[in-house]
């Protein structure tokens, strides 16, 4: 395993310079221990990845380093000088900036209100506003930063907020930037051109530290990068010298499949037909412009697209519970009987017994009730089955028994159905709703984000379900904004832009470029035939970042 | 109705409204922090009763105002306590103060003057006197403009004048200087000030501390520039009428001028016209008198229009996990 070097503690290299050293960080909280025992060194002017699962530890390290958590012991080190991190004022003045994964922006402020924000000079607003305004313009030339600074941050798109957190960060003259997750939510050109800043960031001597669970971005950009594994940091190592195996090795403890294997799709009849479907919210937004589509038994069609672009309304309307006061239009056919769309008899508990299961997009606010227990979220939407009911009571012996064996077949820990949903880990959670509905072996499977937020090993369990279930003859929609996931499980997919569906593809068809292209709502005549499959050049991407630039 | 009539009639609606304007005020500082307050009546109340009682007992009307501002500040620390530092639920610990202002005035009252919690009644020198303003009498000849002037704008205590020029202030502060711009964020997003390297905690105590000092202007006039002295619950929901200005005005200092003229307005006409008579109904005076109360519940109902409030309010800061 190339050269890993397990970094503990050793001061070999002690008068090169570091920008950042950390020495012994620890950070409980409560009895989770999230940081035990941490050492890291990241050399001047380089990309340095912090790669590891979800709940590894890695945002709680970086936090510390930021000042938003205190340390329970351990030594930070900046440029070589120990320093005491109490709060963000003292990283900041330390050249310290973060960009967090939720980023911190006042949303109804302008660019320029939420830049000055912590750094006003003086207690009157209109010298820092005109000073930040300058500043602004001389990053932007710098960097390809460029964001009106008079616009509001509601108004901005979400990669057009990241970059207000970076210039953030700069304004406040940080030389050592963290950036958390920068890629989750930007679309495969958006993530181009952020790596065209960090580059330009580097070459002008900053060290960026870059956390994030996709090792392409890691194998891509990085110099170095850290694995950090259940709080620990397990392996530093040169980029150069490891591979995305050993890299998923290092972060799960174990051998990880990386590309899902299954055998080709024996489509059946025709389980979903849609036609065109249409959606207008209640603020008069037409969110669905006419989708339509089949799904075959034993087929997995999947979604992809930007998220935003009607997949969420989509998935909603054909779960049964589309967003309040918005109006539809077309039809639903499920085994080839028309479902209805609107009226007491579109709801989420006739979609279920009609044969249709559905994993939310949103696992917490609408896959299940954080506050519950794990064996009560396993019967929800499923609560009034016979099974489950004495005469008027619920037979909660029976829920419970059922949910723990549910918990058994999908390996969810802690095994304990009495734990409430909040205290699980996300690809726990995930895990719960997708044992639910899985198990439930419905005719068809809406599944949204199956892997959001969930830890490569989770990950892999789950996509074997989904496959399983398709072996066993099921339909599956599939939506997901990770493109790679889509790639790798849909038998067909379909490109969702601005409520429609640009084309539909077939996996080994296509490319990621092609796919990207559809994504940004560029339909390329050349390409109207999947079968061609010309692979695009890379820099088309590049040029529609350009044009949405 | 006459000119006349009509300047009598928003005179009094200027005195009406100037205790919901400041409580008024108050709940925007504090909501605007993110701290929501329904406590502004139980912080009146308190102001009123101590403003009553130091200027019955040393027969200056100031002292009593600091006694007022020290009452309304001593319930808003408990607020603060309980909403910022122990992240409590900042409705319930609203509910609290009302309850504990409501029961301690009458308890403290019975208590020192043993009058039924009154105390006793402030004479002269105890109160606020109005304040002519320079030529109001010699303008008073001059058609249209000098009544007005005269009668009006002149011959308020001083605390309505505070009211007003507060207004304007707390634009200024709120859109123009670094605290103003830092308050505000703390009541849309707190992770952005902490991250940014700002205390949340003593923001909102700023604005908790500024949200008490305004209550405590209000409970003393109401005490010792409205009235003569302090009664019973003599707030009789000003401070929710208060809230719900503030929700119409949606947070902002110049609507909220205008919310409170309307409620000032409403309450000033139903003391004028008892039995309001249309002609082929005489609209009954118990109508009149909950026509403040009934716009309130219009309001709150959310009849006018969407108000969105400050994004982050009735949420204790708390750090992830």
């Amino acid at each position: 395993m190339g050269e890993a070097v397990a970094d503990t503690g050793g001061r070999a290299a002690a008068s090169a310079p570091f920008a950042i050293e950390l020495r012994g960080i620890s950070k409980a909280f409560g009895p989770v221990q999230a940081n035990k025992d941490i050492d890291l060194r990241v050399p001047k002017g380089t990309i340095h990845g912090i790669i590891g699962e979800n709940g590894a530890g890695k945002s709680t390290l970086m936090s510390i380093l930021y000042g938003f958590y205190k340390p329970d012991k351990g030594e930070i080190l900046v440029n070589g000088q120990p320093l005491a991190i109490a709060d963000s004022q003292t990283a900041i003045r330390a050249g310290i900036g973060m960009v967090f994964q939720h980023f911190k922006l006042v949303q109804n402020f302008t660019v320029l209100e939420n830049i000055i924000l912590g750094v006003e000079e003086g207690r009157l607003l209109r010298p820092s506003l005109a000073k930040a305004r300058g500043a602004m313009k001389r990053l932007a030339a710098e960097y390809q930063l460029n964001v009106d600074p008079d616009e509001t941050i509601d108004e901005l798109s979400v990669g057009h907020q990241q970059r207000v957190e970076i210039l953030k960060a700069l304004y406040r003259q940080a030389d050592i930037l963290i950036l958390d997750e920068p890629t989750g939510v930007l679309t495969p050109a958006e993530a181009d051109h952020l790596f065209r800043i960090l580059e330009g960031l580097k070459a002008e001597g900053k060290t960026i530290i870059l956390i994030t669970h996709k090792l392409r971005e890691i194998m891509d950009i990085t110099d170095n990068v850290s694995v950090m594994r259940r709080g620990e940091m397990v392996a530093s190592v040169k980029t150069a010298e490891t591979s995305p195996e050993e890299l998923a090795e290092l972060m799960v403890g174990r051998k990880v499949l990386l590309n899902v294997e299954k055998t080709p799709a024996q489509p059946g009849a025709k389980v979903l037909e849609v036609r065109d479907l249409k959606l207008v919210d209640d603020e008069s937004v037409e969110r669905l412009r006419g989708i339509s589509f089949d799904i075959r038994a034993g087929e997995i069609l999947g979604i992809a697209g930007v998220s935003g672009n009607g997949q969420t309304q989509l998935l909603e309307l054909l779960g049964g519970f589309p967003e309040k006061g918005a109006r539809v239009g077309g039809s639903i056919r499920m085994n080839g009987q028309e479902l209805d769309l609107t009226g007491s008899r579109s709801d989420a508990a006739t979609r279920r017994a009609r044969g249709i299961g559905h994993v939310p997009e949103d696992r917490q606010t609408e896959g299940l009730i954080m506050d519950f227990t794990a064996w009560e979220n396993v019967a929800f939407g499923y609560h009034r089955a016979p099974e489950f009911n004495k005469g008027l009571l619920m037979d909660n012996a029976a829920i419970r028994a059922d949910a723990e064996a549910k918990m058994e077949h999908f390996d969810v820990r802690p095994r304990n159905p009495n734990l409430a949903a909040r205290n699980f880990s996300g690809g726990n959670q995930q895990k719960l709703v997708v044992a639910r509905e899985i198990e439930r072996n419905p005719d068809l499977l809406l599944i949204g984000q199956p892997t959001r937020g969930v830890d490569i090993g989770a990950i892999e369990f789950i996509h074997k379900r989904i496959i399983e279930l398709r072996d066993a003859g099921k339909a599956v929609l599939l939506v997901s904004v990770e493109l790679d996931e889509i790639l790798s499980l849909s038998d067909r997919i379909a490109v969702m832009f601005d409520g429609r569906i640009m084309g539909e593809r077939l996996p080994d068809e296509t490319t990621t470029g092609e796919l990207g292209l559809l994504m940004a709502g560029v339909t390329d005549t050349a390409h109207a035939d999947a079968s061609q499959g010309i692979p695009p050049e890379h820099k088309h991407i590049e040029d529609v970042s350009g044009g949405a630039a | 109705m006459d000119f006349a009539t009509i300047i009598q009639i928003l005179d009094s609606a200027v005195r009406l409204m100037t205790p919901l304007l400041l409580a008024c005020l108050a709940g925007l500082y504090s909501e605007r922090s993110g701290v929501f307050d329904i406590g502004l009546e139980g912080k009146m109340l308190m102001a009123a009763f101590t403003a009553a009682s130091v200027a019955y007992a040393t027969g200056s009307p100031w002292l009593g105002l600091l006694a007022g501002i020290g009452g309304s500040m001593a319930l808003a620390l408990i607020h603060g306590l309980a909403s910022i530092t122990f992240m409590g639920n900042q409705l319930i610990s609203g509910v609290a103060i009302n309850f504990l202002a409501s029961g301690m005035t009458v308890l403290l009252g019975q208590r020192i003057f043993g009058l039924g919690g009154r105390t006793p009644s402030l004479t002269g020198g105890g109160r606020f006197g109005e304040i002519t303003l320079p030529f109001a009498d010699s303008l008073q000849g001059v058609p249209f403009l000098g009544p007005i002037y005269s009668n009006l704008i002149s011959g308020h205590t001083i605390l309505v004048y505070v009211a007003f020029v507060c207004v304007p202030l707390t634009w200024w502060i709120l859109s123009q200087t670094r605290f103003g711009l830092r308050l505000r964020a703390v009541g849309e997003n707190p992770a952005s000030v902490d991250t940014a390297g700002v205390s949340v905690t003593r923001l909102r105590y700023a604005s908790i501390a500024i949200c008490g000092l305004l209550c405590g202007l209000a409970g003393a006039y109401l005490a010792t520039g409205l009235s003569a002295g302090f009664v019973k619950e003599m707030t009789a929901g000003r401070g929710f009428i208060a809230l719900a200005a503030l929700i119409f005005a949606k947070w902002r200092p110049w609507s909220a001028l205008f919310a409170t003229f309307l409620f000032g307005l409403l309450e000033a006409i139903a003391n004028r016209y008892p039995d309001l008579d249309l002609g082929i109904i005489t609209v009954p005076s118990m109508f009149m008198n909950a026509l403040p109360y009934i716009l309130t519940v219009i309001i709150l109902a959310g009849f006018v229009g969407r108000a969105i409030p400050p994004r982050a309010g009735g949420e204790p800061y708390v750090k992830e996990r």
